[in-house]
């Protein structure tokens, strides 16, 4: 089954229903009902995305007034300015940058490394070097532990504490691993007789014909590490080291703090501040927005071939 | 094989038509009995390429489990990875004691068995749905549109929750249109969980549906025929064929929902719940995360967290077992 195929869930089902057999009623407005259904999903989904634009292009009086749902009020850019001409912004996307290739990098070349070897049925060992990944699936330090090592590695401060600890996900293993399983032992042992050593071969034999899978990776690690605020939260103190997101969860936390103290009447500040959000959100997701729709078949594929292939 | 080839890859739906998974040739026995000596001496190339994933899973992930220690002995900040003296269960029965220890429990469990309850099965109604819709153009239009929150950052998701819920928000105003009076949510504690699962569901129930569309593309069209032959209408085809054709993925997924139980949502509660909203939001991982670092009480924090570590371990383990005996289907 072609990926294409997989992703749409399409396949033979189109041939489902002959010709000539007409739809029974109750299946007509089963359709009927099905297509509300699925544009009330859609406009659930869109409409927070909407919202936000909308709220960060309008000016705050409007917002205050709750007066603000799908189109901008009182059209201004004033915020967006005022962001962007915040050099901690900056700083902190750039950040979000570096971090992401770095523990991409990283990610990806000891995540194929193992998934290569994980490939191999021939090995000795294997099944012991498949659990110890899997297991940590299910079982992990815990958070606590995992500060205290962070701290007494030095880690604490530098970038290694967001790029390495996270380097390898196993559910990504487990894709790559599928992937390299599936294909043809012939040509690596080809390969072999044609006195390639096992790097040779990996380099030059196997990556290039893996272009698909490393795509997806690269595609994953990405994602998940442009999003990440967690760990940084954790382990950095300085403003100047911080991703993006932890800027905008510092800007929502200082907006809850003056809410949670100030009770139902909202402060002035607080007001002040639904706009600067806004604005930050917009810019924060407008990178993945803008890539999605050109890399959203990939993760797709991507995921069927850990699935289907298994 | 005759060794199940144990931890492969959960979400494996069955393909009828895929190559037999187990279509390794049968030499290959003959290998399992080299000695280590001579795996060694063959595929020490091989081996190399591990050893830096091997050192990183020893380092980042299994050193601190070994860390846990510190649960059983006094740590002092600063001091050494495993804590300087033991003390036994204390900080077991500390917490065993503590009263807000078990209103977090109990809202751990709420918020867990809610997040179950519509994470879970959700997708499948939504791959359902969409598996019926004839236009191809609609149904990748539905499916791209409800992947998208799947890739936002979860701050992100925090943040538009508060906008949405926030005095001039949306839901107020519709609160309002509706002659009622604008409510705080995020500051009342019986609107927390309606809002964690609610958002919740938005982010994830699309991205959860990639794998029973998958699942569904692989169900033998020859079933459907035979069962309309049978005289079967559509919901019956959909009862006796579609549900059995993705029910290993079922299985599996919710075994691994399981698996997450405990651990529910906890970087979106830290980033959603405040003080006024603890008696319905703070959960085992949020108390457990204050107690370490607000309150600087490692030893405690990592008892806590052992504790809850184990239960998920234990729900993962006894899913897969009841699994595996009931239908069949097991993760390993």
């Amino acid at each position: 089954m072609t990926v294409e195929a997989a992703e749409t869930g399409e396949t033979r089902r189109v041939a489902r229903r002959p010709k000539g057999i007409r739809p029974t009623r109750g299946y007509r407005i089963f359709q009927a009902v099905n297509a509300v259904i699925l544009t009330g999903v859609v406009i659930v989904t869109l409409y927070p995305f909407v919202n936000i634009v909308a709220r960060s292009l309008s000016d705050e009086a409007y917002i205050i007034a709750g007066r603000v749902n799908l189109v901008p009020r009182g059209f201004n850019l004033t915020t967006y300015k005022l962001v962007m001409s915040d050099a901690l912004f900056w700083t902190n996307y750039r950040n979000t940058v570096v971090y992401t290739v770095v523990a991409t990098v990283i990610s990806i070349v000891l995540t194929t490394c193992y998934a290569y070897v994980l490939s191999k049925p021939r090995l000795k060992g294997r099944g012991a070097l498949v659990g110890i990944a899997v297991f940590t699936m299910f079982f992990s330090g815990g958070l606590i532990p995992n500060y205290v090592l962070i701290t007494s590695l030095g880690m604490k401060n530098t970038i290694w504490a967001v790029v390495v600890p996270n380097a390898i996900n196993v559910f990504n293993l487990l894709v790559m691993k599928a992937f390299f399983e599936s294909l043809p032992e012939e040509l690596e042992e080809a390969a072999a007789v044609d006195g390639l050593n096992t790097y040779g071969t990996l380099l030059r034999i196997v990556l290039p014909l893996s272009k698909a899978i490393i795509a997806t990776m690269v595609l994953f690690y990405a994602v998940s590490f442009w999003n990440s605020w967690f760990t940084a939260f954790l382990y950095l103190d300085q403003q100047e080291m911080f991703p993006v997101t932890v800027y905008l969860r510092n800007l929502i936390a200082g907006a809850t703090g003056a809410q949670s103290a100030g009770g139902v009447a909202e402060s002035d500040a607080v007001q002040a501040a639904a706009t600067l959000q806004a604005v930050t959100i917009v810019l924060t997701t407008l990178p993945i927005l803008a890539v999605y729709p050109f890399i959203q078949r990939y993760f797709v594929s991507g995921v069927m071939l850990g699935a289907v292939k298994g | 094989m005759t060794v199940p080839d144990t931890l492969d890859p959960p979400p494996v739906p069955p393909t009828r038509d895929a190559p037999a998974p187990a279509g390794r040739p049968a030499p290959r026995r003959r290998g399992r009995r080299r000695t280590w000596r001579q795996a060694l001496r063959k595929d020490w190339q091989l081996y190399s390429l591990a050893v830096a994933p091997l050192l990183f899973f020893l380092v980042f992930r299994y050193l601190p489990m070994a860390g846990n220690v510190i649960a059983f002995r006094k740590f002092s900040p600063g001091g050494s990875l495993f804590g300087e003296t033991w003390v036994g269960l204390r900080y077991i029965r500390l917490f065993l004691a503590d009263p807000t220890f078990w209103d977090v429990f109990t809202n751990t469990l709420v918020l867990g068995t809610l997040t179950l309850l519509f994470c879970f099965p959700l997708p499948i109604v939504l791959a359902l749905l969409l598996n019926e819709v004839r236009a191809r153009r609609l149904k990748r239009f539905v499916q791209s549109v409800s992947y998208l929150p799947h890739f936002l950052s979860i701050v992100i998701v925090a943040a538009m929750v508060m906008q949405l819920t926030s005095m001039d928000g949306t839901v107020n105003q519709i609160v309002r249109g509706l002659g009622g009076e604008a409510v705080p949510f995020l500051q009342r504690p019986e609107w927390f969980r309606t809002i964690y699962v609610s958002s919740e569901v938005w982010q994830t129930v699309g991205w959860g549906t990639i794998l029973y569309l998958a699942a569904l593309t692989t169900i033998d069209e020859n079933l459907y025929e035979a069962a309309r032959i049978d005289g079967a209408n559509r919901w019956r085809q959909t009862w006796h064929v579609t549900l059995p054709g993705i029910r290993p993925t079922m299985v599996t997924l919710l075994i691994l929902n399981i698996g997450t139980f405990m651990a529910v949502g906890f970087e979106k509660i830290l980033l959603l719940y405040n003080p006024l909203t603890y008696p319905t939001g703070d959960v085992i991982s949020t108390y457990l995360y204050r107690m370490g670092f607000e309150s600087s009480n490692f030893s405690y924090a990592a008892a806590i967290g052992l504790f809850e570590a184990v239960i998920g371990l234990t729900l993962v383990l006894s899913a897969n077992a009841i699994s595996k005996r009931t239908v069949g289907t097991s993760l390993w």
